[in-house]
C-alpha cells in the first residue's frame, strides 16, 4: 500500500496549499525532505492550529559573543513532542542598501543556512534584514563565523539601532532626490556600535526615502524618516504636456483637479505651478513621468516619530526639519541624530520609543533641548498642534504693549 | 582636573553591579552609565568611557545581552540554566 492512502500528519495545514498560489507550507514541506527542523516545525504548527496556541517562548540569553542583538531568541514550548524545534532562533543578517544581491551571495547565505539551520528563510523581513529562520544555540557562533566570511554582518534587534533601510534609489529610479544608497551605507557603518550594542530605551529605526512617494514606508515604520524632496520648482516640459494630451490624458481632471492643495493650472496649451503651495504629494509627476520632474534643488526633509503599534498605538512621523541636504559625509544629519540618541538615551523610559517620547515631554522641549527652532512646517494641523507653546510672546506682550504706550 | 577613571577599572565596577543585581534586577546599559558617571563624577568618567567599558565587559565574554521585552545586561548563565 502507498503512502498517498496513509491519513496526513498535517490536515489542516493542507489546506494551505490549495490554490495556485505560492504557499509557505508548500515550502517547508519541500524543506522537510532534508531537514528534520524544517518537518518538526510542520508538526509545531499543526499542533498550534489544533489548539489555536502559539507554541514559542521569545526572548532570553542567545547572541554571538560582544553583540547585542542580530538573533532572536526562540523556544518550543513542547521540546518533548518535537525534539528538533527545541530551539528555534531567528538570525537576523544586514541586508545591502537597496536589497542588491549578485545570486553568488544568496547561494553563499542559503547553503550556510542548509549547513547551520533549517534551511528555511525569510526574504526579507519588516525591518528589511535577510531573515534566516530556526538554528539551535551551539550553532550561532559557527554560523556568525560563516556569515562574516561571506561578507555579511549580523542586523539589529533589541534595544538598539535596527538595520537601516531604503528604496532602490538612483540604483534605478528617476525620482531620487538623494543618493539613499550611500547614505544607508553610511549611516549602517557609523551606527555599526550602536546597531550591535543595546543602549537605549527601545529600538531606533532609520529609514531612507528618495523621493515623497516613499517606498520603504518611511513616514510610517521609522523613528527617523529621511524622504527625499526639492525646494525649488517642478520642472516641466510643456512640449511632453501636449504629447500627454494627445493620447488622452485629461490634465485637467486627471492631475489638476487632483492637486492636494490646488496649485496647478492648466489652460489647454500651458501649465502653470505655483510652486509655493506645492505640498511635494507626487501625484502630477506620477501622472506624467516624461512632462514633469522633481526641482533641482534636492535634499530630503527629516521626520520623526512614527512606529507600529506594538506597547502603544501606530503613529505617523513628525517634521523635524523641512530640508536638509543630503550629501557624503552627511554630518549635519549625524549631529541632529547624536544629539536625540543622547536626549533619549537619557530621559526616555524603558520601552518608550522616540516619537512617544516627544509626546510625553512635549515637541517645544524637545526641540528646545536638540537645539532646534520650532518651524511652522512642525505644525500638522493650524490652531491644533499641542506641542508648541509661544509661552515667552505671552510673557513679552505686556512690555510690548507699554512701549507702544509710552 | 582629577585622573579619568580607567577602562578597566570602569568595567570592573560595572562588573560588580551587575553581579551584585543578578536576581534582583535586570540592569539596562543605560543604568550602568548612569551609576558609573553619579559614582566616578563626570569629570573623571564620560559616556565614551562608558561605552567602551561595556564593549570591553561583552567582548571578553564577562558578561551578555539578554532580551526581555527590552535589551539588558547580565552574567552569561551558567550551562543548563532555564530561560
Amino acid at each position: 500500500m502507498g503512502d498517498e492512502n496513509k491519513p496526513s500528519q498535517t490536515p489542516k495545514l493542507d489546506e494551505l496549499e490549495k490554490g495556485p498560489w505560492p504557499s509557505f507550507v508548500r515550502e517547508i514541506k519541500r524543506a522537510a525532505t532534508k531537514s528534520p527542523m524544517a518537518r518538526d516545525l510542520l508538526g509545531v504548527l499543526e499542533l498550534s492550529y489544533e489548539e489555536k496556541v502559539g507554541h514559542w517562548k521569545h526572548g532570553g540569553i542567545v547572541g554571538v559573543r560582544g553583540y547585542g542583538g542580530g538573533v532572536i531568541g526562540r523556544y518550543s514550548d513542547v521540546p518533548e513532542k518535537f525534539p528538533n524545534v527545541a530551539h528555534f532562533h531567528t538570525l537576523r543578517v544586514n541586508q545591502p542598501a537597496g536589497w542588491f544581491y549578485r545570486t553568488e551571495a544568496l547561494r553563499a547565505i542559503c547553503d550556510l543556512w542548509e549547513r547551520h539551520g533549517s534551511g528555511l528563510t525569510n526574504l526579507h523581513g519588516s525591518t528589511g534584514d535577510i531573515i534566516l529562520l530556526g538554528t539551535r544555540t551551539e550553532e550561532l557562533e559557527s554560523t556568525f563565523a560563516d556569515l562574516t566570511k561571506a561578507g555579511f554582518d549580523l542586523g539589529g534587534s533589541g534595544s538598539d539601532v535596527r538595520t537601516p533601510s531604503c528604496c532602490v534609489g538612483p540604483a534605478r529610479c528617476e525620482w531620487a532626490c538623494y543618493d539613499t544608497l550611500n547614505f544607508t551605507y553610511d549611516i549602517t557603518m557609523h551606527f555599526q556600535d550602536e546597531l550591535h550594542r543595546p543602549a537605549f530605551p527601545y529600538k531606533f529605526k532609520f529609514k531612507a526615502s528618495g523621493c515623497p512617494n516613499d517606498c520603504v514606508a518611511a513616514i510610517a515604520r521609522a523613528d527617523l524618516s529621511i524622504i527625499g524632496t526639492w525646494r525649488d520648482e517642478i520642472q516641466i516640459d510643456q512640449a511632453a504636456l501636449k504629447e500627454y494630451t494627445e493620447n488622452g490624458i485629461d490634465i485637467q481632471a486627471d492631475v489638476c483637479e487632483r492637486c492636494p492643495s490646488q496649485c496647478m493650472s492648466w489652460n489647454g496649451k500651458e501649465l502653470r505651478i505655483a510652486d509655493e503651495w506645492c505640498v511635494k504629494c507626487m501625484h502630477c509627476i506620477n501622472a506624467m513621468p516624461k512632462a514633469l520632474r522633481p526641482g533641482q534643488e534636492r535634499g530630503a526633509v527629516i521626520l520623526i516619530g512614527s512606529k507600529a503599534p506594538i506597547v502603544q498605538g501606530a503613529m505617523l512621523s513628525s517634521v523635524l526639519v523641512p530640508f536638509m541636504k543630503m550629501e557624503p559625509p552627511y554630518t549635519e544629519l549625524k549631529e541632529l541624530v547624536g544629539k536625540i540618541l543622547d536626549l533619549w538615551s537619557e530621559e526616555g523610559k524603558s520601552r518608550e520609543r522616540v516619537g512617544e517620547f516627544i509626546q510625553r515631554v512635549g515637541l517645544g522641549n524637545f526641540l528646545e533641548a536638540i537645539g532646534l527652532e520650532p518651524k511652522p512646517e512642525m505644525v500638522a494641523h493650524p490652531r491644533e498642534n499641542p506641542y508648541v507653546f509661544y509661552e515667552e510672546y505671552f510673557e513679552e506682550e505686556p512690555e510690548a504693549a507699554s512701549e507702544t504706550e509710552g | 582636573m582629577a585622573n579619568p577613571v580607567t577602562i578597566e577599572e570602569l568595567s570592573e565596577a560595572m562588573y560588580r553591579m551587575v553581579k551584585e543585581a543578578t536576581g534582583v534586577k535586570k540592569l539596562k546599559p543605560t543604568d550602568l552609565t548612569k551609576a558609573m558617571m553619579e559614582h566616578f563624577g563626570p569629570e573623571r568618567c564620560s559616556k565614551e568611557a562608558c561605552k567602551e567599558a561595556l564593549r570591553r565587559l561583552m567582548d571578553s565574554g564577562r558578561c551578555v545581552y539578554t532580551y526581555y521585552g527590552g535589551s539588558f545586561v547580565e552574567l552569561p548563565p551558567e550551562e543548563g540554566t532555564e530561560i
